[in-house]
């Protein structure tokens, strides 16, 4: 195996392997611990660059497993998958870092950090999966690792929330192994092309297509949290803040908008799924869902459901790029999926530093927190005024893309939606920071933990204060060459096959 | 030098030894083991490059001598098997003696090791084995054997008297089957007689007779009724021989005479029957498994789920593609479902011994003090539910596929239901096992190897879904759907 053929295995690993010995290390260990966590992520960070410049030089890599004649793991290394994989490897750093602070002392954290890595591993597998049964391997991984983080603190309500999440996620799961398994034995092996690999297919049936995306989309559907499949969200944020950060951020959720990317334009294409009629009720959907979460979000009390909510609705802004038709919008739905998870992991972030700090876990305590914490909650801010999409926030830059790329394709109904959405985001995140800045503390903190220099932990501020500037930075340098918005419109070129 | 016969004479010269020398039982029997394994390894290399071995045992022509037989699903049975046996025996070496100390049943330990290596004895001999009589002769020495161990534990005695009435009950009916035949066409040879069979009103009977009595052993809905007493009262390492070992067997010898002889009778309307049969076996073994109160008997009738599987091969039987691909996905079920299950009933053992029950509302604190156990079990409920990574994955896979390629999409939806329910028993022991225990409850800790080899089966089943590209190469060799069959359809 040359280096081209096993760089996607390598990236696989450095996480893989370091969370398999993890799950064997003793509790005490702290130190070791922390060294293979930091240390394959550092790995891993690392092997990314060199996969990057060797794609930016056109090299090919494919790593590729036989299980069966037929049956083949391959991971594939394109450039939507280098943007997933350094997004969701550069958050599982900050993320690790944090988690490492936020557990300090807790029970069980060989258990937790062994699932944490088999989590981003699969992740990372989903990202590099080079065809739809590859996908769906790392998918269903995904579902079983992160059970454990979700019920890691083994109380009634983390039970509950854990059983909420299986339920939805494996029947999910088995539509959407139904709907690869379809496809797979009509039209063979399912390698993932850009322009859609089922775009020249005149031989198959139209209504079998059409049924199969159906069920492809039900199942991914799921962990995207599309509406009516998205209950399972709110519940989820029993789990602890590390693993709410990652979960809505890169892990299970972005899987879910990352299977539809790849559905809409790698296996079907978006022409041929334009002209079988599938599109438009995505769209539909995308947008109620979009208004839905925001509007649920506003009569959330509780800080991190309303995070959760507004998830929902947002993660929908991919699947709505993705269902527009033309480059405009793709790279809107796209540059989303990066957007999305560094605003939204620094407010799960920063979530996680009030309740760990200061006992805050609903919004009505967290009047005059910004004189206490001022930088978690500018980091906050951060987050929130992207959300709503203001610009120069990275927000904008999403919302200006999938604007244009809706006119372009006379679907101009489509900035009504974005409007609303705007307005309800800026409704239920303005008066948190209203309270958060301008009101005066009204009561002592529930329950108030003093760290010495600084508002919290170190490890705790650091990574919320990193994606928050992150998120600024993306959104204030957007046009700068090769910055990540170059990058995915390389990526919706291709895939329109301009 | 050919070494089929010694896989059948090394673990009865075992068992013989054992009895004699008590004293070296464990020796006897771990030399016993070692020996298979190099033997199925040595075999397995043969098979794998020179394709089928067949022997006449005996120095007589085949009608009188011993006919034996090893092709790709022979070996991997074998493996299986062997697989299975090295754990179970590790096992053994702990549970039998500590279990003395608890137990008001001293004489527990005395026939575990002789019994248990002529079981081992039968199992090989009718996996090689080349005509229906002498299948007969291992059923029938398996059966004897298997309810010689369920009765070790006392309180299993009914359970076990049940399975012996019901073993002679199919053997019964299996005999007389094979006697039709062999007065009609003379033979029992399983290769000779494919040539020679006719259809026939009178062969007719012999298949039913032969079919029913298996059924009754492989314990396919509705005749499953006998199976989750015997497997859940059992003492843990015969319960985990059991379900993955000897009703695969009754299964193999089905699989071998359908595939043969029979194949000239086989109707659409049949098949269908026993496709059915199957999807009623998982909806309802499932069900039951998701009602059931103990850990062990959840696990049995999760067997009988399971055993429903490998009927859906039977629909596609006459679909040209479908039924090669079938066949193998079957096949793939049937071996990590052997590794998983017998991995969940050694870690049940483990469970059972450390609580003193196996209660599933009382499994509070698994996690903290048997995570080894603990993840032997849920490797082994990732198999039951058929997700990935696992060799249950692939055997799923490669079944949905034959649903979809055959147009008899139906199947896909039992397959995928019968995975959601067995997440959700699974996920029901899972449930209390993850849950902390702030009582400090006193358990009796299991040593460390019988941990391990609980987890190691259960890994093994994990492998069979990964390093399988050679395993299936192996399995082609021989079959009937062999060759490049598979990769030409499947591309």
């Amino acid at each position: 195996m040359s280096l081209n053929n096993s760089l996607p295995l390598l990236i696989l690993l450095s996480s893989f392997l370091p969370g398999m010995v993890i799950f064997f290390l003793d509790e005490k260990q702290h130190r070791l611990r922390t060294l293979l966590n930091l240390g394959g992520a550092a790995i891993k960070l690392m092997l990314i660059g060199i996969l990057t410049w060797g794609i930016f030089n056109e090299n090919v890599y494919e790593s590729r497993f036989t299980l069966a004649p037929g049956v083949d793991i391959v991971l594939h290394a394109d450039a939507l998958s280098i943007l997933f994989v350094t997004l969701s490897s550069g958050l599982w750093f900050v993320t690790t870092l944090y988690a490492i602070g936020y557990l300090e002392n807790g029970p069980n954290r060989s258990r937790f950090f062994g699932f944490f890595s088999l989590c981003v591993s699969s992740t990372i597998g989903i990202a590099m999966a080079g065809n739809m049964f590859s996908f769906l391997v790392f998918y269903e991984i995904l579902t079983l690792s992160t059970y454990p983080l979700i019920v890691h603190r083994g109380t009634p309500d983390a039970m509950q929330g854990g059983k909420i999440y299986l339920t939805y996620t494996l029947i999910g799961g088995a539509v959407l192994l139904a709907g690869v398994a379809w496809l797979r034995a009509i039209a063979g092996p399912l390698d993932f092309t850009e322009t859609g690999l089922l775009s020249n297919r005149t031989d198959l049936s139209r209504e079998t297509l059409t049924v199969i995306f159906i069920l492809l989309i039900g199942g991914l559907g799921v962990k995207a949290a599309l509406f009516p499949l998205h209950g399972w969200l709110p519940k989820a944020m029993i789990a602890p803040a590390p693993v709410s950060a990652l979960l809505h951020a890169v892990a299970v959720v972005k899987a879910g908008a990352f299977g539809i990317i790849r559905v809409v334009y790698d296996v079907y294409g978006i022409e041929f799924a334009a002209s079988l009629h599938l599109l438009w009720p995505l769209s539909f959907l995308a947008c109620f869902t979009i208004i839905y979460g925001s509007i649920k979000a506003l009569s959330q009390d509780e800080l991190k459901k309303r995070l959760a909510y507004s998830t929902v609705s947002q993660v929908s802004y991919i699947a709505l790029g993705t269902a527009i038709i033309g480059p405009t919008a793709a790279i809107g739905g796209i540059i989303h999926l990066v957007h999305q998870g560094l605003m939204k992991i620094t407010l799960f972030f920063c979530a996680g530093n009030y309740a760990e700090t200061l006992g805050i876990h609903h919004i009505h305590e967290m009047n005059g927190v910004g004189k206490r914490m001022p930088w978690t909650t500018a980091a906050f801010t951060l987050g929130a005024l992207g959300m709503i999409g203001i610009p120069p926030m990275a927000g904008f830059v999403s919302k200006w893309y999938l604007g244009a790329g809706a006119i372009a394709a006379n679907q101009s109904w489509v900035l009504l939606v974005l409007f609303l959405s705007g307005m309800l985001n800026a409704a239920y995140f303005l008066p948190i920071l209203y309270k958060a800045w301008f009101e005066k503390q009204s009561d002592n903190w529930p329950a108030e933990r003093h760290y010495g220099r600084y508002e919290t932990h170190w490890m705790l501020l650091l990574p919320p204060v990193i994606t928050g500037l992150i998120a600024l930075l993306l959104g204030l340098l957007a046009s700068s060459p090769y910055g990540v918005l170059e990058w995915v419109r390389l990526i919706a070129y291709r895939e329109y096959g301009l | 030098m050919n070494f089929l016969p010694l896989l059948i004479l090394i673990p009865l010269t075992g068992a013989f030894l054992s009895f004699l020398l008590p004293r070296y039982e464990k020796f006897i029997s771990l030399t016993v083991i070692t020996f298979l394994a190099f033997i199925t390894l040595y075999l397995g290399n043969i098979v794998f490059h020179n394709g089928p071995i067949k022997l006449v045992a005996g120095g007589w022509s085949i009608p009188l001598g011993i006919g034996l037989y090893a092709d790709g699903l022979t070996i991997l049975m074998l493996s299986l098997t062997c697989t299975v046996a090295i754990a179970v025996s590790i096992y053994a070496l702990f549970y039998f003696d500590s279990h003395k100390q608890t137990s008001d049943n001293k004489d527990i330990t005395k026939s575990w090791w002789p019994v248990w290596m002529l079981l081992l004895s039968a199992l090989n001999a009718l996996f090689v084995a080349a005509d229906a009589f002498n299948l007969y002769v291992t059923l029938e020495l398996m059966g004897l054997s298997a309810v010689a161990l369920i009765a070790l534990e006392k309180k299993a005695i009914a359970a076990a008297l049940r399975y012996l009435f019901i073993g002679l009950l199919g053997s019964m009916f299996y005999l007389f089957g094979i006697g039709l035949l062999y007065a009609l066409f003379g033979t029992v040879d399983i290769i000779e007689l494919t040539h020679k069979i006719q259809s026939t009103p009178t062969t007719l009977v012999s298949m039913v007779l032969i079919t029913g009595g298996l059924l009754l052993k492989t314990a396919l809905f509705p005749v499953h009724f006998w199976l989750p007493p015997a497997h859940a009262n059992a003492p843990a390492p015969v319960s985990a021989v059991l379900s993955a070992l000897v009703v695969k067997a009754a299964f193999y010898t089905l699989l071998r005479l359908w595939l043969g002889p029979f194949e000239l009778l086989v109707s659409d309307l049949v098949i269908q029957l026993l496709g059915i049969l199957g999807a009623s076996a998982i909806l309802w073994g499932s069900f039951q498994a998701l009602f059931a109160q103990r850990l062990k008997l959840v696990i049995a009738y999760s067997t009988v789920a399971q055993l429903g599987y490998l009927f859906l091969f039977f629909p596609f039987y006459h679909i040209e593609n479908a039924n090669t691909i079938a066949w193998y996905g079957i096949i793939w079920i049937a071996l990590s479902h052997g590794l998983a299950k017998a991995g969940l009933f050694l870690a049940a053992g483990n469970i059972l011994h450390a609580y003193g029950h196996d209660n599933i509302h009382g499994l509070k604190g698994t996690s903290q003090y048997l995570p080894i156990t603990l993840f032997a079990i849920g490797l082994a409920c990732i198999n039951l539910m058929g997700l990935p990574p696992s060799g249950a994955f692939l055997g799923k896979w490669l079944l949905l596929n034959a649903a979809f390629v055959s147009g008899q999409w139906w199947w896909a939806i039992i397959l995928l239901l019968g995975g959601v329910l067995a997440a959700a028993y699974s996920f029901r022991i899972l449930l209390f096992a993850f849950q902390n225990d702030d009582n400090n409850i006193r358990i009796h800790k299991p040593h460390g190897l019988m941990q391990w080899s609980a987890l190691g089966l259960t890994i093994g089943a994990v492998l069979l879904g990964i390093f399988s590209d050679h395993l299936l190469i192996l399995l082609s060799s021989g079959a009937k759907f062999g060759g490049l069959n598979l990769t030409e359809i499947l591309r």
